[in-house]
């Protein structure tokens, strides 16, 4: 609040005259900086509609620093012509008897605001000197307000214990809030959109009646990776350049024996009911240590569990992080979380598969979807699930799904009437078109930006 | 998956009617293909090389067709043709024969025994009274090259050569010999080179020098001669000049060597299938002998047709549909398996020809079933399966929910380091660290934190390794704010209800550890058992992550609370 004295003084002027004031004026009959009228303008201002300033910008003259020197002591060539003796000169003859000092006084005109009576041609020769500079001063058109009143009641700015303790806030005038400033920020924690987004999947798995796989194993072998899943050891992404492999520990050194047995026979020369691959297994291969490739190894020894006891139907889900060796670009890096889901059970159809994927991806509030045969070595018939995009206007490819071959589960020891379908889709995918990212590495990885992370909102799929 | 570039227009003309593109789309759609990309010639050099080279290539329309990686079928202009024909009922599938020569004894390839050390297995076949165009002639190029890029695995399993048969003559020897004995003009050059001079040749060759390991280190190397000497190719890596193929080859001889042979026999049947189409005696393909070291003679190719027996009743009840036997039948002829009803009960017959290599079990005729039924056309059903929801203990979301801490990063940093130094993370101190480096513009205090698994080894598991799931948090501000992270820990402890005091509950003691500034670093026990350590972060450890804040950090194993 700005010096009570001044603002009733201010009020005071304003009362006397019709129209206003102009507060460069009243600063200076009252003698005082312009400022602490311009303070008292703005807390007047804070009151309501006490008085109407008005902004006006107005130009004058003044001189520079150069330009009061020589108002005060004359110009340089005036100064040069009085500090020369007269008997000192041999060209005395030549001076003139005296000079006059335009300069001067043209200057001495701008400092006693008598600027009107100099030219306009002249101020700007004389600004080009570097002794006059154009000064834009801003001031306040002051007039009355719609509630203009001498008198001023403080205005409190909060309702305090005082006040609520002995009433006195029945008598006070409090200051209006500002509805449009942002409130304080509270302190509090942000989850990353990725860990958001899989929440929502476990949401929407556990409503769905699926138990949650122990994925708590990034290193895998090549056998449960690959072989169990009936995946061929010359198959593309067992190569270095897909996969992996470790160097230490570099092969896994325990196996159930028998089951290794049975998955080297269906690999070798087939049986139950295949015709195998028909090449030369071999355990060295199976041993390989990799950074697992897929959630879907896990799937393999949970089922793999499942059948080392009395057959009871299930479903199994897994949100984890796999492994790629790829070329890392704007949607690729060599590492992403697969989201998986498995059910187990007697006669399971095609249909059946098509129809739980319908129901879980409306779930995540997609309802239009097709299926593309395609091409998995573990599952047949396998198929790629597409959805209708509404903004692009297109089919795009939302996941895959598949049956599970009975070359990966009669030799588990799996009923044979038992049929096992799953589905599988990556986490960051649907977390980078929700949240609106286009680069993956802003979305994982060190080069996470915070504020991202700070300003996303929380996660509802299926709207 | 294996992509095949074919010209729009030769294959409508083929397949006898044109299409929209988006007609076409939806065909390959129904059949498991994906039409990828509509380009040109022209379109491509000018995206590869720049507008100025491509000024002179032509505009004709390719179709580039995603393939599924086990129907080799599929690979060539006339596979994708013929199974598309059979699938809309236009063609009938073609019987492929293997014949004797009309006159005179088959060709002969006879391995020696020295083939055993680097590359064993050889089979072969003759491709009679073939009449190439250039169309005809790059597709059989183009189909070598798919075929080796797939189930050949980029010519380490087996490599295909390509002869014209009437400038050699038989028998063949399939042998091995130090690279320094062999002496030829290869595919395209214009003087004679020793296999070692080849190899040096071929180091700079972009696209041989892939092939070159897969022999490089072997003592000998194989080699294919004619009975004068003459060299038809040294497999993997190349073929000889004279018995090139050209345009007005009429007879050719095929050889495809391996360390595989199913997948030779294969390779072998795909090529003389596709291509005998051309042959004056369409889909007849002559026969060819190979003698192996200890004498046994095998006849090639195989064109083997196997027969399966299999009910409706086991289609209709795996995909899910109710379909009589012979349109049971009748959906499966349409996928190139000839079927029919034996009259048994509901059994069919189905026959598997030797281009259905992928049709290794009852399960892969039953999705061939569907495929042709149409996978769209389904009921979609729900399963009955009663299943009660269980779910993993996840500590990390009710910290994230409690603790003051401003967010979880879930934090893929052993990505860099799985790249950079080629070891999965022990500790998640750096990449919280790294993540601060990163957003250093953001305002002060930075409070970060991540529970994750890092990858321990342990012996007593079946890999020798196992995850360990870890809790890591880092304070960074004006001030170190050790009590901020020690108060992380009360809270934490406390929301495990694990109490303050020694024994039965947790507490903290001075420890030296060089990541953290020397007094400021304290050890947690729980339950008497080290479980982390917290403190202020050493100033050179802080200046090495390029912060300039003072810092203090905790990480703990919280295994013991899963």
């Amino acid at each position: 609040m700005a010096d009570t004295g001044v603002v009733e003084t201010l009020l005071r002027l304003i009362e006397k005259v019709d129209d206003g004031v102009d507060s460069l004026e009243v600063a200076a009959s009252l003698g005082v900086d312009h400022q602490v009228i311009v303070g008292a303008v703005k807390s007047l201002q804070a009151l309501g509609d006490i008085i109407s300033a008005e902004l006006r910008s107005s130009k004058h003259w003044e001189l520079t620093e150069e330009g009061t020197e020589i108002a005060e002591q004359g110009s340089h060539e005036a100064r040069v012509f009085s500090s020369i003796p007269l008997e000192g000169l041999a060209q005395s003859e030549l001076m003139v008897e005296s000079i006059d000092d335009q300069v001067r006084e043209k200057l001495l005109l701008v400092k006693k605001a008598n600027t009107a009576q100099l030219e306009e041609k002249e101020k700007n020769e004389l600004k080009k000197r570097k002794l006059l500079s154009e000064v834009t001063v801003k001031s306040y058109w002051i007039s009355k307000g719609i509630s203009f009143s001498t008198t001023i009641t403080k205005q409190e700015t909060e309702l305090t214990p005082e006040m609520v303790a002995n009433g006195s806030w029945k008598e006070k005038k409090f200051k209006p809030y500002n509805f449009e400033a942002m409130g304080v920020a509270p302190d509090c924690g942000h989850l990353h959109p990725l860990m958001k987004v899989r929440t929502q999947f476990r949401q929407i798995f556990l409503e769905m009646g699926f138990t949650e796989m122990p994925t708590n194993n990034f290193i895998e072998s090549s056998f449960w990776n690959f072989d169990s899943l009936f995946q061929p050891q010359q198959h593309p992404a067992r190569d270095q350049h897909d996969t992996f492999f470790l160097s230490d520990p570099a092969l896994a050194h325990e196996f159930p024996q028998d089951y290794l047995e049975r998955v080297k026979k269906v690999h070798s020369e087939g049986g139950f009911g295949s015709q195998g691959y028909k090449y030369d297994w071999k355990i060295e291969e199976a041993q390989k240590n990799i950074l697992r490739t897929h959630t879907t190894a896990v799937s393999a020894r949970m089922l793999y569990k499942l059948a080392q006891q009395k057959f009871t139907p299930v479903k199994y889900f897994s949100i984890d992080r796999v492994f790629r060796n790829e070329t890392l670009d704007a949607t690729h890096l060599a590492e992403f979380h697969q989201i998986e889901g498995v059910v187990a059970d007697y006669g399971l159809t095609l249909g059946d598969l098509m129809g739980i994927l319908h129901q879980f991806f409306t779930k995540l509030g997609i309802t239009k979807l097709r299926f593309k045969p395609a091409y998995n070595p573990y599952t047949e018939p396998s198929m790629e699930v597409f959805s209708y995009h509404e903004g692009l206007k297109k089919w795009v490819e939302v996941g895959n799904s598949g049956v599970f071959r009975p070359e990966m589960l009669l030799p588990m020891g799996l009923p044979e009437d038992v049929s096992v379908i799953a589905w599988g889709l990556s986490l960051e995918r649907p977390t980078m078109i929700k949240y609106g990212i286009n680069n993956i590495r802003e979305l994982v990885g060190h080069k996470v930006n915070l504020q991202m992370v700070y300003d996303s909102p929380i996660c509802r799929l299926e709207s | 998956m294996p992509t095949v570039g074919v010209k729009r227009d030769l294959l409508f003309k083929a397949l006898g009617r044109t299409y929209t593109d988006e007609e076409f789309d939806e065909l390959c759609f129904e059949f498991g293909l994906e039409l990828d990309e509509i380009t040109s010639e022209k379109e491509i050099i000018s995206r590869e090389q720049g507008d100025s080279k491509a000024s002179g290539a032509s505009d004709t329309i390719l179709y580039k067709i995603d393939v599924p990686a086990n129907r080799y079928d599929l690979l060539c202009l006339e596979g994708l043709v013929r199974g598309l024909q059979v699938f809309k009922n236009t063609l009938e599938a073609p019987r492929y024969r293997r014949v004797s020569p009309s006159s005179g004894e088959p060709q002969k390839l006879v391995i020696t025994k020295e083939t055993a050390a680097v590359r064993p297995h050889a089979v072969a076949a003759v491709l009679r009274n073939i009449t190439f165009t250039q169309e005809r002639y790059d597709s059989f190029i183009e189909l070598q090259e798919k075929l080796h890029q797939n189930i050949c695995r980029l010519r380490s399993l087996v490599a295909i050569g390509t002869h014209d048969l009437d400038t050699i003559s038989g028998p063949f020897t399939y042998t091995a010999k130090p690279p320094g004995d062999i002496s030829f003009k290869p595919l395209n050059q214009t003087k004679e080179y020793t296999a070692t001079q080849l190899m040096s040749l071929y180091k700079t060759d972009s696209h041989l020098r892939h092939y070159l390991h897969i022999i490089e280190d072997k003592p000998v190397y194989p080699v294919i001669y004619d009975s004068n000497g003459i060299v038809l190719s040294m497999p993997p890596i190349i073929n000889g000049d004279h018995s090139k193929i050209t345009l007005k080859t009429k007879n050719v001889f095929i050889e495809c060597t391996a360390t595989d042979v199913t997948k030779a026999k294969i390779v072998l049947d795909m090529m003389v299938t596709m291509f005998s189409e051309y042959c004056s005696q369409p889909f007849t393909v002559e026969e060819a002998e190979v003698v192996y070291p200890d004498g046994k003679t095998y006849k090639y190719p195989e064109l083997a047709y196997r027969k399966e027996k299999l009910s409706s009743e086991f289609i209709n009840r795996k995909v899910g549909i109710n379909e009589s036997t012979e349109k049971i039948a009748q959906l499966l002829t349409r996928m190139c398996l000839l079927s029919q009803a034996t009259g048994v009960g509901d059994e069919i017959e189905v026959e598997i020809p030797p281009t259905r290599s992928d049709i290794i079990h009852a399960c892969d005729i039953m999705e061939d079933a569907a495929m042709a039924y149409g996978f769209n056309n389904i009921p979609r059903t729900t399963p009955r399966t009663y299943t009660v929801a269980n779910q993993q203990f996840v500590p990390s979301l009710f910290l994230g929910h409690s603790c003051p801490l401003r967010q979880i990063v879930a934090h893929l940093s052993s990505l860099t380091t799985l790249c950079h130094h080629q070891v999965a993370r022990t500790t998640l101190l750096p990449g919280l660290l790294k993540t601060i480096a990163a957003n250093r513009k953001m305002p002060l205090p930075l409070k970060l934190f991540e529970i994750s698994d890092v990858v321990l080894k342990d012996e007593t598991k079946d890999v020798g390794a196992r995850n360990s799931r870890r809790f890591c948090a880092v304070y960074y501000n004006k001030s170190p704010g050790f009590e901020v992270i020690h108060g992380l820990l009360d809270r934490t402890m406390q929301l495990l209800e694990v109490k303050s005091v020694r024994g039965d509950g947790y507490h903290i003691q001075a420890a030296d550890d060089s990541t953290f500034f020397p007094g400021r670093c304290a050890e947690i026990f729980v339950r008497g058992k080290s479980v982390g350590r917290l403190g202020v972060l050493h100033p050179d450890v802080i200046n090495r992550f390029e912060l300039t804040m003072p810092c203090s950090a905790l990480e703990m194993d919280i295994e013991p609370f899963l």
